[in-house]
């Protein structure tokens, strides 16, 4: 990452480290909340208990209060008149969203545009927007510096510096100024932020915004605003920005970085960390920028302005202690990419633009997961590989017997050392490949071919040596079966690349897998059952928002049923074939005895090569019963299972748009409770509030994101899966034809030779 | 009853024996109605009555009741197929075997044959009961029929004891012997054919089933994948119709040649082993006459010297009959059979012959797709 490299003072690890595991980003959350918590009881008295709840304004104030850096008169002064501020602040800081409407009603002009922003955005933000718009009314004046305060940094700022964007520098003055001067300015900044974020994703209509913006404070802020939104190609200052100061500001931001950049790949975490940047940006991606313009504004601007910086670096500090990080990051970019203010106001209209930036954020993620999916169909090449299971062994004696088949592989593919080579894997190896792979990639919406199930009976009869021709039919129909699964195990271009396969393929040893027992017989199918089962109840609860999983579900669910209801007809067809074998065996025989007993010497020669000829053709009626059970009846099995499958990624999605929901509602409800607070009047709990907010956002983003990623994995997967059906099902009935045409003709052959015989009766 | 027609045609029939048909069947109820066609040997005309199995019984009860044909116990009298019936049990269907399939087409052939047997048999069809049978528009069994000298159920206590009766003629012992064999063996044969034809035509419905089940996944729609597939199944469920097709033909063909052939050969050898009882008893009942006449006392011992010369003559006369009879009939067996093969086997083939042209239609279109 470039935001990492770039960052020269790394006093915070785990805000930096984007590869951080979630568990310590929350602990760092906790510890810094902790730390927030002593800090304003030390430090200033009542302002802090208030801001209790809202860790980073405590953490902002107690940064204030013990920074050295920060200017003593500035900051005091800020403080107090932030300390009240802070209550409406903080509240706007956490919901951005809410900011921005607060920042419309206070400025007409601004509030336009914010509008048409949300109104692109979810009904929800806007709703959230409405109650924030109220909450700001009430405060009026202070409103509009509430709504600059979106980001945390900016919110409290916008008392003080409102100031930290551009219009920090003129509004440097300002800090003194009266808040009602301020926020206008401040509630303008949001505003073209806004835009700018929503804008983000098109350039276009954040320039409009930004303008009105510039116009407000400076012209120069508003190109500043359009250009580096619109640049976005440049993505990975943006990102860098935006993950960085996401990051350090806040925990959850961060912590979604890090999940995201974790999970993916190294190409996908830029993507992911410039989505999960945007995500955080609402609340992190504000206290950044303010960061850096903070930063650039103390080295240019006034005193206060430093104080102002130094506040919200604090503050983001007291979110996580990288935050200051951050900001020496997020100047860093900032400056490299342009130095200005006008990049920094950009940065404060991002956050600004909180509400914005979820929108955008999700048109990320959105992007993102169709980069991956371009790199996926990239991937998936003509494979060049071939699998075959031979031999079935049966090793050791009594129970404690299994069966062992050979594993060999044919293959060009340059990840494997050799061309072929050849593995020895018992059954349980089999089902221990699926169960890996199906953890690994079941929740990502891969379809993962299952195994043929364990069977009691087939196993017992084996381990008792038992050998019967349904036991042999048994082996080789578990062979086969086993053969066509790794088949498609090793076709899919995703699992291909899993080191597992690799590893079930060319390895000598494998570790013994354990705990297959659950996958065997009735045991698996009642897994399967219970899957499709919470799938049916899911999807009552599911507002399906997009026809084609809606339609697809039906489908496979119709065609599981088709599949069910061919696969009884073929294997009574095949029972029909096996009896037709028998009864012929027995006509043969009978003919045979007829024969022997004929008089007629030419009757009785011609009733004994129709023996022979009835003894030929009941081998022909087994070699069908064999064709239509491997041809048709295994086919059609294989297929039974996949949909099984597929029914079980149509669950994975279930789950995560369920866990998106769930997040919603939360978040739904921590904004609630904000608003309560609010006009409770109870600011020490409204920090805490919104930060929760923030953390709930953040996840709401990530899990959104995690959702449209499966929905688009499991459109590919299905897509695939049933361009795989037909190819499978041409291929195994021109093999059919092949055959059955070959046993017509044997058939023939044989009548040609019994019709002189017949003829010769006389 | 029927003195017009008798009056004109005393012996011979009016009719060409070879061109009697059992065109139809009708059901009313519980009862069919066969119609039976045959043509006019005076002219162009042809005979249309219809029959019941009642008016079959009827024949064959005159048939065998005739008194003024010497040597008449020794004639294999073509088999009546056993009583049809309308949703026979299973037990029935068993004993219908083969005839029992289909819409009564193969019963229909069954009594077909059965008429022309009996039309070309030259002794039984002088019998006026064949001539009304054929000719009256009226039909003629329908009214009670007396209990028959020819009771199955008696011959059957009887044969208890007289089968193993050892006879005084080799040839009629080794023939007794042979049948006895034969006639089990064929009845196998016959029942495990049919066992054959029934699984046949069970495979036939599976892939009917098979095919149309294919259709249910059909699916309409643009998208091309699903079209693709949908395609693929219309095909398939062609290939099936093919298939279904195919061993329907197998079935017919198997039903209507070697499997009616076993079964008429199957009741032929009955109706020989019960000719070859009634002889049987004839022999014991000549033997108990001449015991009789040496035992007599001297004032029976005429009478009783008549009983025995009238059952030693009536016997070489059954013996006479029987001879020819049995030699007719392993002719007639060896060509009957040999006929219904060859006819079994060509048709088999032809059908083999169109299911692998059909098959390799289905494949070529399925390399052609893929």
């Amino acid at each position: 990452m470039a935001t990492g490299s770039e960052r020269s003072p790394p006093p915070f690890p785990d805000s930096e480290d984007q590869d951080a595991l979630d568990s310590e980003e929350v602990r760092a959350r906790d510890s810094d909340e902790d730390d927030g918590e002593e800090l304003f009881l030390s430090a200033t008295n009542t302002p802090m208990a208030k801001k209790e709840n809202t860790s980073a304004p405590a953490s902002h104030s107690v940064d204030l209060m013990s920074d050295p850096l920060i200017e003593p008169l500035s900051s005091q002064t800020e403080n107090k008149s932030p300390s009240e501020l802070f209550e409406d602040l903080t509240n706007d800081i956490n919901i951005t969203a809410e900011g921005a409407s607060t920042a419309e009603n206070p400025f007409g002009e601004a509030s336009d545009d914010f509008v048409d922003i949300l109104g692109s955005k979810a009904p929800a933000q806007r709703e959230e927007v409405d109650v924030t718009v109220e909450a700001t009314a009430d405060k009026g004046e202070v409103s509009g510096g509430a709504t600059e305060l979106f980001g945390d940094g900016k919110t409290r700022s916008a008392v003080q510096e409102p100031t930290s964007t551009a219009p920090v520098m003129d509004l440097s003055d300002n800090l003194s100024a009266s808040a009602l001067q301020l926020p206008p300015g401040s509630a303008k900044i949001p505003d073209p932020l806004v835009d700018l974020l929503g804008d983000s994703p098109a350039a276009s209509d954040a320039l409009k915004p930004s303008r009105a913006v510039t116009d407000l404070f400076d012209d120069e802020g508003s190109d500043i605003f359009t250009g580096p939104l619109p640049s976005k190609s440049a993505k990975q200052p943006q990102r860098s920005l935006f993950g960085e100061a996401n990051e350090d500001l806040f925990g959850e931001p961060l912590g979604a970085v890090s999940k995201k950049a974790t999970s993916k790949e190294q190409k996908e975490k830029p993507v992911t960390a410039g989505a999960a940047a945007v995500g955080g940006l609402p609340s992190g991606g504000n206290p950044a920028e303010p960061g850096d313009i903070f930063s650039e504004e103390a080295v240019s601007a006034l005193p206060n302005t430093r104080n102002t910086r130094a506040v919200n670096s604090r503050t983001n500090g007291v979110h996580s202690e990288e935050d200051s990080d951050i900001f020496g990051e997020a100047t860093v970019e900032l400056s490299l990419d342009s130095p200005r203010n006008e990049r920094r106001k950009e940065a404060m209209t991002k956050p600004a633009s909180a509400s914005t930036s979820v929108s955008a954020s999700l048109a990320k993620p959105q992007s993102a997961a169709l980069e991956e999916l371009e790199e996926e169909e990239e991937l998936e090449d003509k494979v060049d590989i071939f699998v075959s299971v031979k031999d079935p062994e049966k090793i050791g004696d009594g129970m404690n017997a299994y069966m062992a088949y050979k594993v060999s592989t044919q293959t060009t593919l340059p990840m494997f050392r050799n061309k072929t080579f050849t593995v020895r894997r018992r059954f349980s190896d089999f089902l221990g490949l699926y169960e890996k792979l199906s953890e690994k990639h079941g929740p990502n919406g891969l379809i993962v071919p299952p195994p043929p199930e364990k069977s009691l009976l087939g196993m017992t009869k084996m381990k008792v040596g038992k050998e019967d021709s349904s036991s042999a039919d048994f082996l080789e129909r578990r062979r086969g079966a086993l053969e066509r699964y790794l088949q498609r195990v090793v076709n899919h271009p995703m699992l291909i690349q899993d080191p597992d396969v690799r590893e079930f393929l060319e390895k000598e040893e494998l570790p013994r897998a354990v705990s297959t027992q659950a996958l065997s017989g009735a045991g698996f199918l009642k897994m399967l059952n219970k899957a499709t089962d919470a799938v049916s109840k899911m999807t009552i609860k599911m507002n399906e928002s997009d026809v084609w999983f809606e339609e697809k579900l039906q489908e496979v669910e119709s065609a599981d049923q088709q599949f069910r209801k061919l696969h009884a007809l073929v294997e009574s067809l095949v029972i029909h074939r096996k009896e037709l074998s028998l009864s012929t065996a027995s006509f043969a025989k009978s003919a045979a005895m007829l024969g022997s007993a004929e008089d007629n010497t030419a009757l009785s020669r011609a009733l004994s090569q129709l023996a022979e000829v009835e003894d030929k053709i009941e081998q022909l009626h087994q070699d069908q019963a064999a064709n239509d059970t491997f041809s048709f009846a295994e086919l059609i099995a294989d297929f039974i299972r996949l949909l099984g499958a597929v029914r079980g990624t149509f669950d994975q999605r279930m789950k995560a748009w369920q866990r998106w929901q769930d997040a919603q509602t939360i978040l739904q409800k921590k904004r609630e409770m904000e608003a309560k607070l609010l006009w409770a009047n109870k600011p020490d709990k409204l920090q805490l509030a919104k930060d929760e907010i923030t953390e709930w956002e953040a996840k709401v983003t990530q899990y959104e994101r995690d959702f449209e990623r499966v929905s688009a994995t499991v459109r590919k997967e299905v897509v695939r899966f049933e361009k795989e059906k037909t190819k499978n099902f041409k291929r195994q009935i021109i093999g059919y034809l092949e055959s059955l045409l070959q046993s017509q003709q044997q058939l023939i052959k044989y009548w040609e030779a019994f019709l002189p015989e017949a003829k010769a009766i006389a | 009853m029927m003195q017009e027609e008798a009056n004109e045609a005393t012996s011979v029939l009016s009719v060409y024996g070879h061109t009697i048909k059992v065109t139809e069947v009708l059901q009313d109820g519980d009862t069919l109605t066969f119609i039976i066609v045959s043509q006019k040997l005076s002219g162009t005309g042809e005979y249309h009555v219809d029959r019941t199995y009642e008016d079959f019984e009827w024949l064959q009860q005159h048939l065998y009741a005739q008194e003024d044909v010497p040597g008449l116990q020794g004639v294999i009298f073509p088999p009546l197929p056993v009583r049809p019936q309308v949703n026979a049990s299973a037990k029935v269907m068993k004993q219908l075997g083969f005839l029992g399939l289909g819409e009564w087409q193969p019963y229909c052939k069954a009594l077909e044959t059965f008429l022309r047997q009996v039309a070309a048999h030259s002794i039984l069809r002088k019998n006026k009961t064949v001539e009304v049978f054929l000719t009256s528009t009226d039909p003629p069994g329908r009214q009670k029929l007396r209990r028959n000298i020819f009771n199955r159920l008696s011959q059957a206590v009887e044969g208890l004891w007289k089968e193993g009766h050892k006879d005084v003629d080799e040839f009629f012992h080794t023939e007794r012997d042979h049948n006895l064999v034969l006639t089990g063996h064929t009845r196998t044969a016959a029942e495990k054919f049919l066992d054959v034809v029934l699984t046949e035509q069970k495979i036939a419905v599976a892939c009917g089933h098979f095919a149309a089940a294919l259709h249910i996944c059909v699916e309409n729609g643009e998208d091309p994948e699903k079209k693709a597939f949908s395609r693929v199944c219309v095909k398939l469920s062609e290939v099936f119709d093919s298939i279904k097709k195919n061993m329907t033909s197998i079935a017919v063909n198997d039903m209507n040649t070697l499997g009616l052939a076993l079964d008429l050969d199957s009741r032929y050898l009955e109706a020989e082993k019960e000719m070859l009882f009634r002889r049987t008893c004839k022999l014991v009942e000549l033997e108990n006459a001449r015991k009789n006449a040496e035992r007599a006392k001297p004032v029976k011992k005429n009478a009783m010297e008549e009983v025995k010369k009238a059952a030693e003559g009536e016997f070489e006369q059954i013996c006479k009959v029987a001879k020819q009879e049995i030699v007719q009939l392993n002719q007639e067996r060896v060509e009957m059979l040999q006929k219904n093969l060859i006819q079994w086997c060509e048709q088999q083939l032809q059908t083999a012959k169109e299911g692998a042209d059909a098959y390799n239609q289905h494949l070529q279109a399925f390399i052609a797709m893929a």
